[in-house]
């Protein structure tokens, strides 16, 4: 029997800073959804930012979809594939990317996960809890193709293309 | 040519910060200042809620310290609700409290120093960017690198053990907790597999701290000069005088260790502190009042409690901060550089307190909260990582907050960072006509010795984290770099 990806969905972000809280609402969903489903292979974790302790934690997974909340000019969202890339020392950063986290799991690990990073588009960032409509819509798109993705052990890396190429798309109509 | 160079770190939407230098026709420093531009919004946001929502809401004003916010606000709360502050709960109450903000000074000084810290020590503050970083100490000192990923995640473990959960924890509440621990909790802090438990959290401090002393027994002038600078500290001590972040009253020391400020309740503490503001910056300017706005200033966070404090009530910290106060022979201490000696000490004293607390019965009792005669104002002051934090805040009739006044540890610094950005300045750029990046780096070193927290806000991708500038006499652009 084919053993099953252990995947970790990690949302992360502030939910008291309106879409900021893309990121966690997503995860907090996908763990309502799998948890429904009876997918043990799926777990789901939140934090207001990545830090260094996450390298640990992916280091005990096949499959991390980190989900954070973006300014970019997306149209609704975009998945990314996440190499291990080293960044220089910030002068107070107390949060780091999830490449660093990767690239970090890989050096005191010898770890490296299958890493994807969901990109939510937000739009309001003011102190109130709860999505904006826009950022409500960008996320229920992104919800349905994950589940989808999930449920039938898809390669999230065909997803990954296909929201490449609309933004290729995008930027050529631009 | 007269020069102004900008270094802006543009990470968050906002809370982002800047450093300028202002130099003359003979590249000497006549100036430098950093500009910090902080959301002051909040104070207004949370007027209209009910009282009891604070110590949850405030948690919206930073997702880096978020611990710290709301155990401030739950002590302003307990005296609302007529629990007094620190001492007025119930034992299980106080000491759950405790190990909560124990458990918050021990991650985010573990994450300062091994992060932020160690990759300047290990490697030279005007090493190659590109390996001076935690990445660089994971391929060279892995264990190193190890233990900080280790000590940060323990600390989490605990405050999401005391919190209830990660984000926007619900423990602390208006007189007292909500939960307390339970023994299974109890039992994996002190008996869990190596190497996550207490005595291996003892271990590693101790190791850092002697990592720490080894450097400097190696690079005494860099450390001991570097951003040295004569001034006030201001700190929470026991009412005896023993270091405690938790609560106490307020004490503040001058340069050669004289009480300027005596050990006074901190529900004064508009009595005694004033806030001034500059036209360049969007962060206050807090001073003691009695020496007025030009000599008052004072620095705050661990190398101010160190000055601060009289002891530390825990052994292995207290031996330590006996080494500590030698170095200086009893006086205040002024070296920057020497903040991360002190967050050191801090880190091994944190991890003493929450063996004690864990090992305390009360720590799994289920007398959790207390309630008195309600005030319609309340102070909640705490010693977060980086400083003193003042809460305050006034209820109206229907249970409203009318009035909040944040005063956050990084405000508090303000001076200390502006001066030390201007010590490192004038010793690093004077007199060159070109700034290198080991120079820009000395600038970040000093502030970031501070560990400032200035991301209390919305993050978002894409964005780069500095931005160097160099302007000409007009105001034209003549230079930039990206990190």
């Amino acid at each position: 029997m084919k053993r099953q990806k252990k995947i970790l969905i990690y949302g992360y972000g502030n939910p008291g800073r309106q879409d900021d809280g893309l990121g966690i609402v997503f995860s907090e969903a996908m763990e309502k959804w799998a948890g429904k489903n009876k997918f043990g292979h799926v777990s789901c974790d939140t934090n207001y930012q990545l830090n260094i302790e996450d390298a640990e934690l992916i280091s005990n997974f096949d499959l991390v979809l980190f989900a954070d909340a973006s300014q970019e000019d997306l149209e609704d969202y975009s998945i990314t594939s996440v190499e291990c890339s080293s960044s220089r020392i910030e002068f107070s950063m107390h949060a780091v990317s999830p490449a660093f986290v990767l690239d970090l799991c890989n050096k005191i690990y010898n770890k490296s996960p299958e890493t994807y990073l969901l990109h939510l588009k937000g739009y309001e960032w003011d102190f109130i809890e709860g999505l904006s409509p826009k950022a409500q819509n960008n996320f229920n798109k992104a919800f349905l193709e994950i589940k989808k993705a999930v449920k039938q052990e898809s390669d999230l890396k065909t997803i990954v293309q296909s929201k490449l190429d609309d933004r290729k798309l995008n930027l050529i109509n631009e | 040519m007269p020069k102004k160079i900008t270094i802006e770190p543009v990470t968050r939407v906002e809370g982002h910060g800047k450093v300028t230098i202002h130099m003359d026709e003979n590249n000497k420093v006549v100036q430098s200042r950093l500009h910090i531009v902080e959301f002051r919004g909040f104070e207004r946001f949370i007027q209209g809620r009910p009282y009891w929502e604070a110590p949850v809401l405030v948690q919206r004003l930073c997702g880096i310290c978020p611990v710290s916010h709301h155990l401030a606000a739950a002590k302003a709360m307990d005296e609302i609700v007529g629990a007094g502050t620190g001492d007025g709960l119930t034992p299980t109450g106080e000491k759950m409290r405790r190990l909560m903000h124990y458990g918050q000074i021990f991650q985010s000084h573990a994450l300062h120093f091994f992060h932020l810290a160690s990759p300047d020590m290990l490697f030279g503050i005007e090493a190659d960017p590109n390996i001076r970083n935690i990445i660089g100490v994971a391929l060279e000192h892995k264990d190193l690198a190890v233990q900080g990923v280790m000590m940060r995640k323990f600390g989490q473990e605990v405050i999401q053990a005391t919190a209830g959960k990660k984000i926007h924890g619900t423990g602390a509440i208006p007189g007292g907790m909500n939960k307390s621990l339970t023994p299974e909790e109890r039992d994996s802090f002190l008996l869990g597999d190596d190497p996550l438990n207490v005595d291996k959290m003892i271990e590693w401090s101790i190791g850092a701290l002697d990592f720490f002393k080894s450097y400097h027994s190696t690079n005494r002038e860099l450390v001991d000069n570097f951003a040295n600078f004569p001034s006030s500290h201001l700190s929470l001590v026991r009412k005896d005088g023993a270091m405690d972040l938790y609560h106490g009253v307020l004490r503040a020391v001058d340069s050669e260790g004289s009480k300027i400020l005596h050990d006074v309740d901190c529900q004064d503490y508009y009595k005694y502190i004033g806030e001034e503001v500059r036209s360049w910056t969007y962060m206050k300017f807090p001073f003691l009042k009695e020496y007025g706005k030009k000599d008052g200033w004072y620095r705050v966070g661990p190398l101010a409690r160190m000055n601060t404090v009289d002891y530390i009530p825990t052994p292995l910290a207290q031996k330590e901060h006996e080494i500590f106060k030698a170095y200086t022979n009893g006086k205040p201490n002024g070296m920057s550089m020497h903040m991360h000696w002190a967050r050191l000490i801090e880190i091994l004293h944190s991890a003493e307190m929450m063996k004690k607390l864990l090992q305390d019965s009360d720590i799994t009792g289920d007398k959790l909260v207390v309630k008195g005669t309600k005030q319609n104002e309340g102070v909640g002051v705490i010693e977060a990582p980086r400083g003193t934090l003042f809460h305050h805040y006034r209820i109206n009739e229907n249970d409203q907050i009318d009035m909040c006044n944040l005063i956050v540890s990084t405000t508090n610094n303000n001076t200390p960072m502006n001066l030390a950005v201007e010590s490192v300045a004038k010793s690093y750029m004077d007199g060159h006509a070109v700034i290198s990046e080991g120079m820009m780096n000395a600038v970040e070193v000093a502030i970031r010795a501070y560990d400032p927290c200035l991301s209390c806000a919305t993050h978002a991708l894409g964005k780069m984290p500095l931005e160097i500038k160099l302007f000409d006499k007009t105001g034209n652009l003549v230079d930039e770099r990206k990190s």
